[in-house]
C-alpha cells in the first residue's frame, strides 16, 4: 500500500512540474500527401517566400542604406532560435513585439527605413525566413516579468467568449481539438508554423491572417493585423506550444 | 524585391540510365478569372498556360494548364538519365511572360 502510494506520488510529481507532454502541431492533421510536400523543400511552396526573404535580407534599405545581414551577418547562424523566443517584449518601450514587429522596429530604427505594411509579401518573406532559421527548434517563450500582463491578457482572450456565436478559442481548441468542424479537423491552436502557407488562401499568411479567420468564424470583431488583442495572444500561444518544434514554413488547410 | 519565381529541383549527378525524379514549383497567382474583387468588377484571368521542359535539347515534358490548377503549381515527374546535358524549364502564361530556368545535370557510367 505504502508503495503504491510512493508510485503513485512519484507519478503525480513527474506529471506536474512537466504541465503536459507538448500538444501535436497542425501538421498531426494534415494528410499524407501534404506533410511530406511541407517537409520537402522543394516542394513547399512556402519555400518560395523563404527564398525571397534571403534575398531581402542581404538588400540594403533605408536612409541608412544597411541591410539585415550587415549587422545580423549569417542568419543560419545570428537568427537560430530567435524565433522560439518570440513574441517578447521590448526592452527600450515595453512593448510586446512579435517578429514582425521585431523586423519592422529594425527596420525603422536601425536602417531608417518604412516599415513593411502587415501581410505584404516583403514582410511575409523575411518573417518567415527569420523564423525558418529555427526550424526544429522547441518554442520556448519568456512570460514572466515584463511579459507577465501581456500572457495574462492573451490567457483571458482565449477564454473569453466572443462574438455572434458566443464562443471562446478554448471551445475549439481545447475541448474539442482533434475532432471535425464540418470538412476540417480542429487543431489545438498552435502557432509554430507560421508564417504559413494555407492552402484555402492560396498563398502565404501571417498568424494574425489566420486570428482574423478565426475572429470572422466565430462572426467577432476582427482585430488589426499588429493590434495588441492578438499580440497578447499570440505570446498566450506561444506559451501553449512550449517545447513543441517550429516548424515554418508551414502548409495548412 | 527580387522575386523568386520558380524553384527546380534536378539531382546534380546521376548515373546513366537511373530514373530520376525532377520537382518544380512556380509562382504564380493563377487567377481564374471567375472570381470579383470587393467593388464587383471581374479580376481578368491570369494563368499559366503551358510548361516545357527540354532535356540536352529533346523535349521529355510538356503540360497544358487550365483555370482549374491552384496557385503556385507543383508538378513532379520522372525521366531517365542518358546523359550529362541541360535541363531547361520554360512556363509561359496568358499574358505572354516567360519564366525559364536552366539546371545542369552530370550523368556517370
Amino acid at each position: 500500500m505504502i508503495r503504491a502510494l510512493g508510485i503513485l506520488a512519484l507519478l503525480m510529481m513527474a506529471a506536474v512540474p512537466a504541465g503536459a507532454e507538448p500538444l501535436p502541431s497542425g501538421t498531426a492533421f494534415l494528410g499524407d500527401e501534404m506533410r511530406a510536400r511541407q517537409s520537402d523543400d522543394a516542394a513547399n511552396p512556402g519555400m518560395l517566400w523563404v527564398a525571397d526573404g534571403a534575398a531581402l535580407w542581404r538588400a540594403k534599405a533605408g536612409a541608412a542604406d544597411k541591410s539585415c545581414a550587415d549587422c545580423h551577418q549569417e542568419a543560419a547562424r545570428s537568427m537560430r532560435g530567435v524565433a522560439t523566443r518570440y513574441p517578447a517584449v521590448d526592452a527600450a518601450s515595453g512593448k510586446l513585439l512579435n517578429l514582425e514587429g521585431r523586423i519592422n522596429r529594425c527596420r525603422s530604427d536601425h536602417q531608417k527605413a518604412e516599415p513593411f505594411a502587415y501581410e505584404t509579401d516583403e514582410l511575409l518573406a523575411l518573417t518567415a525566413f527569420v523564423a525558418r532559421q529555427s526550424k526544429g527548434l522547441p518554442m520556448n517563450v519568456a512570460t514572466d516579468g515584463a511579459a507577465r500582463p501581456f500572457y495574462e491578457q492573451g490567457r483571458a482572450f482565449f477564454y473569453r467568449r466572443r462574438g455572434q456565436l458566443n464562443l471562446a478559442c478554448a471551445h475549439c481548441h481545447v475541448e474539442n481539438a482533434g475532432r471535425r468542424l464540418r470538412g476540417n479537423v480542429i487543431s489545438h491552436g498552435l502557432p509554430v508554423g507560421y508564417p504559413a502557407y494555407r492552402l484555402t488562401w492560396q498563398t502565404m499568411g501571417s498568424l494574425h491572417r489566420r486570428l482574423r479567420s478565426c475572429s470572422f468564424g466565430l462572426r467577432a470583431t476582427r482585430h488589426p493585423h499588429g493590434s495588441d488583442d492578438y499580440l497578447a495572444l499570440e505570446l498566450y500561444l506561444a506559451k501553449r506550444a512550449e517545447g513543441v518544434a517550429v516548424e515554418t514554413p508551414a502548409i495548412r488547410p | 524585391m527580387t522575386v523568386s519565381k520558380a524553384r527546380v529541383s534536378v539531382p546534380a549527378v546521376a548515373k546513366r540510365g537511373e530514373i530520376i525524379e525532377i520537382k518544380t514549383l512556380i509562382r504564380h497567382t493563377m487567377e481564374t478569372g471567375y472570381r470579383v474583387d470587393s467593388v464587383g468588377r471581374q479580376i481578368p484571368r491570369r494563368i499559366v498556360t503551358a510548361m516545357k521542359v527540354t532535356y540536352a535539347g529533346v523535349e521529355i515534358f510538356a503540360m497544358d494548364f487550365t483555370q482549374g490548377v491552384a496557385a503556385n503549381p507543383f508538378v513532379a515527374f520522372h525521366t531517365r538519365a542518358e546523359e550529362s546535358g541541360e535541363l531547361v524549364f520554360t512556363w509561359t502564361d496568358s499574358d505572354g511572360a516567360v519564366e525559364t530556368v536552366t539546371k545542369t545535370i552530370t550523368v556517370t557510367g
